[in-house]
């Protein structure tokens, strides 16, 4: 067996001390909780800060700035492209910093600039796309040729066919009547009613699905812990027992 | 008055669920019995499609989980990493989401050199860049864009695997292993407006929400949760730490059920539901 270090060792008790901590807030809330949960918000802070200064902020700036500073020393180049390439360096820099005007009162609102910048520009690229593949994709998925479902039920493809087409059917009413629940410009009375009724169990099969899923999510980070907890308690006793 | 056995139930103190539910999600852990996986079709696809491409294809695996959802996604990621190289194909990857960058690195360096693989020759790491709705545009025109230097501070033109290698046109297709919502951007940006094939790895909660596209044609392929992981380490041939969760996920599932049943049994017993 593999022999750990003692730092090794320090570190994965030191987790194992934290998952505890955390789980005695099943019994009730306390100092040990309350410790763990402040910690990791801290941490969180800290580590984010450090990743984005290293693998952001040199790379995709101060890098680029300096070496467009540098630019000046070469003689290669004209000067009118070497003052363009500073500003392209300098531009997205200075605009950021402009977030920081919200520590002081007076000047707060200037934050708002770099903020509509970014809205402006991530709506921009986004809504097209959005629409294309959240909307229209999923609209055209429902617009079936009748034939070819028909053909996959009658044609006597097998059990995988048939299901496949009843599957389809079940699609193409399923968001037919879910989107009936959600039209309120006509009372839900009638066959109209009928198909939002309809499109209210869809909703909550839909919502039976994704509980199901969320449980097995639940149990399988539990399980993650789980098996972490055993993993120390095996290298505890190797630690000590070699 | 006095309280019947309903009423006891209703009151019952939720530790002793909390209890019960630790103990038999516990002990299965300990017991090790081989549960039977039933391999779906979306995960299926998924290896398909790894399994036919040719030795020397590059392959993309973005990955985007941290520790909090390591316990689902890890398993999925390492045994994605496991077929792909173990098929000799080349893997660019990348971690989206700030966290999990050095989960992510270390997973993708364990697994590489379990398959003897070489940095900048089998598998290039990208790392983190901020803005991942930005950053996956950016690739589709050229990962130079975002990712001047690897993870490592290497110019990408200096590692060997990358020669030729410009954007998404250059990869057969994207494997995202992913735990949050940014799935959305892999879908719109780099399925819907570079058109390269997608498939997808997500944890349970969100998982339901992704299989709109799979029928949409969207993604070729869907992984959900430690199940999925469970099921591509049964297609690969290696069981690993899903299969063995698997236990535990049935005998936890079926106490759950039960609780909900006897829940709901207590309610109306006690008089509770006509009172609502």
């Amino acid at each position: 067996m593999e022999s750990i270090s003692i730092g090794t060792m320090f570190w994965m008790t030191v987790a194992a001390f934290l998952t505890f901590c955390i789980f005695s807030f099943l019994y009730r809330d306390n100092p040990f909780y309350r410790f763990a949960e402040h910690l990791v918000v801290g941490i969180s802070a800290g580590y984010w800060i450090a990743i984005l200064y290293h693998t952001s902020l040199t790379d995709l700036w101060i890098d680029p700035l300096f070496a467009s500073v540098t630019a000046f020393g070469n003689a290669e180049g004209s000067v009118a492209g070497k003052i363009g390439m500073l500003m392209v360096n300098i531009l997205p820099g200075a605009i950021g910093l402009l977030m920081f005007s919200r520590f002081f009162k007076k000047t707060s609102w200037v934050s708002r600039w770099p903020i509509a910048y970014y809205l402006g520009v991530s709506a921009g690229v986004a809504l097209p796309l959005y629409l294309q593949g959240f909307v229209i994709r999923q609209v055209a998925a429902n617009m079936m040729d009748p034939r070819s479902i028909f053909g996959m039920i009658f044609a006597g493809g097998g059990a995988a066919n048939f299901f496949q087409g009843i599957g389809e059917i079940i699609i193409i009413i399923g968001s037919i009547c879910g989107l009936a629940y959600f039209y309120f410009s006509a009372e839900h009375k009638g066959i109209f009613g009928g198909a939002a009724k309809l499109g209210i169990w869809i909703l909550m099969i839909g919502f039976g699905a994704t509980f199901g899923y969320t449980v097995m999510a639940r149990i399988s980070l539990l399980i993650g812990r789980l098996n972490y907890l055993i993993e120390w308690v095996g290298a505890l006793s190797g630690f000590f027992g070699s | 008055m006095k309280n019947n056995i309903w009423d006891r139930l209703m009151n019952l103190d939720r530790r002793w669920v909390y209890l019960v539910i630790g103990l038999v999600t516990f002990l299965p852990i300990l017991v090790m019995v081989d549960m039977p996986v039933q391999i779906t079709s979306e995960v299926k696809s998924v290896f398909d499609r790894v399994e036919t491409l040719p030795e020397g294809t590059v392959i993309m695996i973005p990955m985007e989980y941290s520790p909090d959802t390591m316990a689902e996604l890890q398993p999925m990621a390492r045994a994605v990493l496991r077929h792909c190289f173990s098929r000799g194909l080349k893997v660019i990857s990348t971690a989206l989401q700030i966290q999990g960058v050095l989960l992510i690195e270390q997973d993708l360096r364990t697994i590489a050199d379990e398959y003897d693989k070489v940095y900048g020759e089998d598998y290039v790491f990208l790392g983190y860049k901020p803005y991942p709705d930005i950053v996956i545009l950016n690739m589709g025109e050229n990962f130079r864009k975002p990712f001047p230097l690897d993870y490592y501070n290497n110019e990408l033109d200096d590692l060997s695997m990358m020669a030729g290698v410009s954007n998404y046109s250059s990869v057969a297709c994207i494997v995202n292993i992913n735990a949050t919502s940014g799935v959305d951007s892999w879908i719109n940006y780099a399925n819907g407006r570079y058109g390269v094939d997608l498939a997808l790895g997500v944890t349970a909660v969100i998982a339901t929400d992704y299989y709109a596209f799979l029928q949409s044609g969207q993604i070729f392929g869907l992984m959900g949760g430690l199940k999925g992981a469970a099921e591509y380490e049964r297609l690969i041939g290696r069981k690993g730490v899903a299969n063995k969760a698997m236990t535990s996920v049935s005998v936890a599932h079926v106490f759950i059920i039960l609780f909900i049943i006897i829940g709901n049994v207590a309610f109306f017993a006690s008089g509770r539901g006509n009172r609502a």
